[in-house]
């Protein structure tokens, strides 16, 4: 970010041009002023153009939460590149404020930073309640003094002259303002809202592209910057959507046809996708009174030959276990789908953690082999939900699907998946059942067996939660209940031995690999590179199956000096000692791989920034340099 | 076609299913336990109906009686405690060409699985749902259930229950969308017989309660009424369940009941006019939800990608 020629907004005769690799624009406003709407289609028409972009959603936690709070931000926040983008990155360059409280929630998270370019609604200053132009003034003042670029932008005045009520429109003319700043093609604009607002009628088209060319023309007139993030226009059809949107589709390319769910925080959006489409692809959503009726339901249709998805949250996995250790027991083939949120307990239903990784591959009583696997980008939510049915069907056990609150909302653009019939479910066999297999017919090598389905003749058997031979009548000798436990977990094994050994980021050998899961993926590796950047030998790998866990991890890890783990949940810091508490992949790559991996981790609930985990990789290097701004305890105050 | 002989012809062999067909592993219930007679009765009434074993799933939760799928020589599932209702919905969800019975216990029903029972009733399933209702967790050895009468004496209730118990027929009734209510009893097999076949020919959920004896831990529990058969009231109706002359004879107290008669079955639920037994309420036009879960059944492959394909173009760059 380049020296501003000034901070406020008179005419300047030449703009001040920047060409930047990246920037990061956020949009806040109270919840309801449409905020969110402007960022996504600022994301969509730069992706279009063929920029790198990640999309996050600024949620407050109540619906309607007190206007002009700090609490109650909304809106997005979008990182626009050259290349591709795999994480939200750190400070904003550009934040676009609807009144003067909001920017103090992005602030407490790290997200505005000296020489931020903040441009502000400045209607406030002329309120007639003195305590709101006192406010006004008050936070001016702070801006300024925190090194902040306001631009006072009187966005009502400006509406006014264009519609009637700047209430409802004041989005899409902040969105003309972006676009003019970042010289973005209005003719995709103008596509996007007739997409958008086609069907509302053209009056309605023709406002909304009224107020944009205001806003676009009042940038050009006012606005001191261009930034230029050079493109790279797609050869490839692409499509944008959320995390959980792609789930969503998932489960529909999937061949899925019931997601059984009770609603959940921040899960639920899969379901209301699927509400609103699922009939498309003859699929139905089943909203149960509790989380366990949810996943009753979904086993009871997965049983009679249509395997089910339920789709949950932290609160909602613990409520299930019964019912997944059950399904582990009688080898019924489910997916779930685990949006994982803060925790413990309620904890914080809108952010991101990893916390539910042990809870997954333990959290049921006894001993139950399941499949966790855990997509890192928003294309992956999509295709791994295709891999977690099959699976769940060949290896006739359930598939816990680890996302997060990160991944659900947040936007990245993707190659256009085309639909294929090998994705589907295959229908229900219901020929005659060969009458000498039995239902639990375990190949002692691989301990996999076939499913009769109700409606085979010949197969009628009773699944059972209980102690069960092949035939799957109770049994309590000791020799049939090690036999079945051996072979349930065997079947983990076998998928282990299909898995290739996972590929590390960077060079094989070197100082540091840094191994992480899920959401954490892009910010890790855009780490890696830096910390590279100043000549350490750093890599970077990360996993996407947790049960069973990728082979060769020991042989990999065997070539780095040290290895850590990067996560969100908590652990302590090496200096307590020997009953320190490691961070959940670390503590199961210790016991796995009896290798020394250390960790480091916290819980900010915000998905963690590049900066702050170069800042902890760096820290754990033989002569380490701190990174002074960065706060390791404190995270993510970076600025 | 390859592997088919040139005359072969898709003709199925003539089905003549007996009682064997049904039958499964030994019960091993105590003697005298009311679940026999439930069990017998199930098995002749799939004969009768010649039900297709394939076709048929018991589905079950934890307790004495969820042990009957084990004994029925089709489809089982013997689930988790409480749980069944949840199961059986699913089970049935994307599968109408199944006929699924559901078997509970007065456990199972009324304390573990009491938020199961009331939507599994508001959802109105075509589901089968029978209640051995014995007043006591036998299972486990003898403690109160939620129907257990005040001052029972059980292990957690040495002193006697505390509070008096839940009416299972009046909880039914209260809940809207119910569809099929009716009582029976066990030590009754031509009534027992009846009422499970009227409900499984109900189009909707047919929540069956069955006074069940529990010759170990409730041994006394039903001696009065079946010493002084006065005390059940037998409602009779040309739309209720058929009452036999037999039942006829035994019973003398009959009562004229129109199950289309709310206010009255949940009269007679409270057991005023006698302990009831027969069809307390009936409405075949409550809403069934397997017919909205049973949507889209019929969608082909091509059907599927084209569908998929459409939505992929909604998120399209």
């Amino acid at each position: 970010m380049g020296e501003a020629s000034q901070s406020t907004a008179a005419k300047p005769a030449q703009p001040d041009v920047q060409d930047v690799a990246e920037h990061i624009v956020e949009i806040i406003s109270d919840s309801g002023e449409g905020a969110q709407t402007a960022g996504q289609l600022f994301g969509t028409v730069s992706a279009r153009m063929g920029n790198g972009v990640w999309t996050v959603e600024i949620i407050p936690a109540e619906i309607e939460p007190p206007y002009r709070s700090r609490a109650g931000a909304s809106g997005n926040r979008i990182r626009i590149a050259t290349d591709a983008v795999s994480n939200m990155g750190e400070a904003a360059d550009v934040v676009v404020a609807f009144n003067e409280q909001v920017p103090y929630s992005r602030i407490d998270v790290g997200g505005l930073r000296p020489g931020t370019i903040l441009f502000l609604e400045s209607m406030w200053a002329q309120s007639p309640d003195e305590l709101i132009r006192k406010a006004y003034a008050e936070a001016l003042a702070d801006f300024r003094h925190r090194g902040y670029e306001v631009v006072e932008v009187p966005m009502n005045d400006e509406c006014l002259k264009v519609v009637e009520d700047p209430k409802r429109g004041k989005n899409i003319w902040i969105l003309g303002l972006l676009c003019a700043l970042y010289e973005r093609d209005a003719a995709i604009v103008q596509m996007l809202i007739e997409r958008k607002l086609g069907r509302k009628g053209k009056a309605i088209v023709e406002s909304n592209m009224a107020l944009f060319n205001a806003g676009y023309k009042w940038a050009e007139q006012n606005a001191p910057w261009r930034f230029r993030v050079a493109v790279k226009p797609s050869d490839v059809d692409r499509v944008v959507m959320n995390g959980n949107e792609a789930l969503a589709l998932g489960i529909m390319a999937a061949g899925i046809e019931v997601c059984s769910m009770y609603p959940i925080t921040p899960a639920t959006s899969v379901s209301h996708y699927l509400a609103a489409r699922f009939a498309k692809v003859g699929g139905i959503v089943h909203q149960a009174e509790d989380e366990i009726a949810a996943i009753g339901f979904a086993i009871g249709a997965s049983y009679a030959g249509k395997t089910a998805v339920t789709v949950t949250s932290g609160p909602g996995l613990a409520l299930k276990s019964e019912f997944i250790g059950f399904a582990t027991m009688a080898e019924i083939p489910l997916v779930i789908i685990d949006v994982q949120r803060g925790g413990p307990s309620t904890g914080l239903p809108t952010r991101v953690e990893q916390g539910d990784l042990l809870a997954a591959l333990f959290g049921q009583p006894g001993d139950t082999p399941n499949i966790v696997m855990a997509p890192t980008t928003i294309e992956e939510c999509f295709h791994f939900v295709i891999t977690a049915r099959k699976l769940a069907e060949t290896f006739r056990m359930p598939v816990i699907l680890l996302s997060d609150a990160s991944l659900a909302t947040a936007q990245q653009p993707f190659p256009r998946p085309s639909a294929r019939e090998e994705w589907l479910a295959p229908p229900v066999d219901t020929s005659p059942w060969q009458q000498d297999v039995a239902p639990y017919a375990w190949d002692p090598e691989t301990g996999l067996s076939q499913r009769p389905i109700p409606g085979q003749r010949g197969g009628e058997y009773v699944v059972t939660g209980l102690a069960h031979d092949e035939e799957s009548h109770v049994a309590y000798e000791s020799k049939v209940n090690q036999q079945g436990l051996k072979m349930r977990r065997r079947k983990l094994a076998t998928l282990a031995r299909s898995l290739k050994p996972p590929t590390v980021y960077g060079d094989t050998e070197g100082e540091i690999l840094v191994v992480g899961w899920g959401s954490t993926r892009g910010a890790i590796e855009e780490a890696v590179d830096r910390v590279r950047g100043h000549g350490h030998k750093v890599s970077s790998l990360t996993l996407h199956f947790l049960s069973p866990l990728e082979p060769g991890l020991k042989e990999i890890f065997r070539h780095f000096n040290k290895v850590m783990t990067i996560e969100i949940c908590y652990s302590d810091p090496p200096e307590a000692g020997e009953g320190r508490t490691y961070a959940q992949l670390a503590f199961l790559l210790r016991a796995q791989t009896l290798v020394d991996v250390d960790c480091w981790s916290c819980v900010p609930g915000v998905p963690l920034p590049p900066r702050v985990i170069e800042a902890a990789i760096r820290e754990r290097l033989p002569d380490h340099e701190q990174i002074p701004e960065v706060d390791l305890e404190n995270v993510p105050c970076t600025v | 076609m390859y592997g088919l002989k040139q005359d072969w012809e898709a003709e199925e062999e003539a089905r003549c299913l007996v009682l064997e067909d049904f039958e499964s592993l030994t019960p091993r219930w105590c003697p005298g336990c009311g679940d026999h007679a439930v069990l017998g009765s199930l098995q002749r009434l799939a004969r009768d109906l010649q039900l297709p074993p394939e076709k048929v799933v018991i589905v079950s939760g934890i307790g004495c009686s969820s042990r009957f799928p084990h004994y029925m020589k089709t489809y089982g599932f013997h689930g988790l405690h409480g749980r069944p209702l949840p199961i059986a919905s699913g089970v049935l969800s994307r599968r109408p060409d199944l006929h699924v019975f559901v078997v509970t216990g007065d456990g199972d029903c009324c304390a573990i699985g009491t938020a199961h029972w009331i939507h599994a009733i508001r959802h109105n399933m075509n589901l089968t749902v029978l209640l051995f209702d014995n007043n006591i967790y036998g299972l486990t050895m003898m403690q109160s259930s939620p129907t257990t009468p005040l001052g029972n004496v059980s292990n957690t209730h040495p002193g006697g229950v505390p509070i008096g118990p839940i009416n299972p027929l009046e909880v039914t009734l209260g809940i809207g969308n119910a569809s099929f209510v009716a009582q029976t009893l066990d030590w009754n097999p031509l009534h027992l017989y009846a009422t499970i076949k009227s409900a499984h020919e109900h189009q909707g959920l047919a929540f069956v309660r069955i006074l069940q004896r529990c010759p170990h831990f409730m041994r006394d529990r039903w001696n009065d009424l079946q010493q002084d058969t006065a005390g059940v009231a037998v409602l009779e109706h040309a739309d209720g369940i058929p009452v036999d002359d037999a039942v006829r004879r035994l019973f003398p107290n009959i009562r004229q009941h129109d199950p289309a008669d709310l206010g009255g079955g949940r009269h007679l639920a409270t057991g005023e006019e006698g302990i009831p037994m027969g069809l307390l309420y009936r409405n075949p036009e409550s809403p069934r939800y397997n017919e909205i879960t049973a949507r889209g059944l019929g969608k082909t492959v091509a059907d599927k990608l084209a569908g998929l394909e459409a939505e992929l173009d909604r998120f399209a760059l």
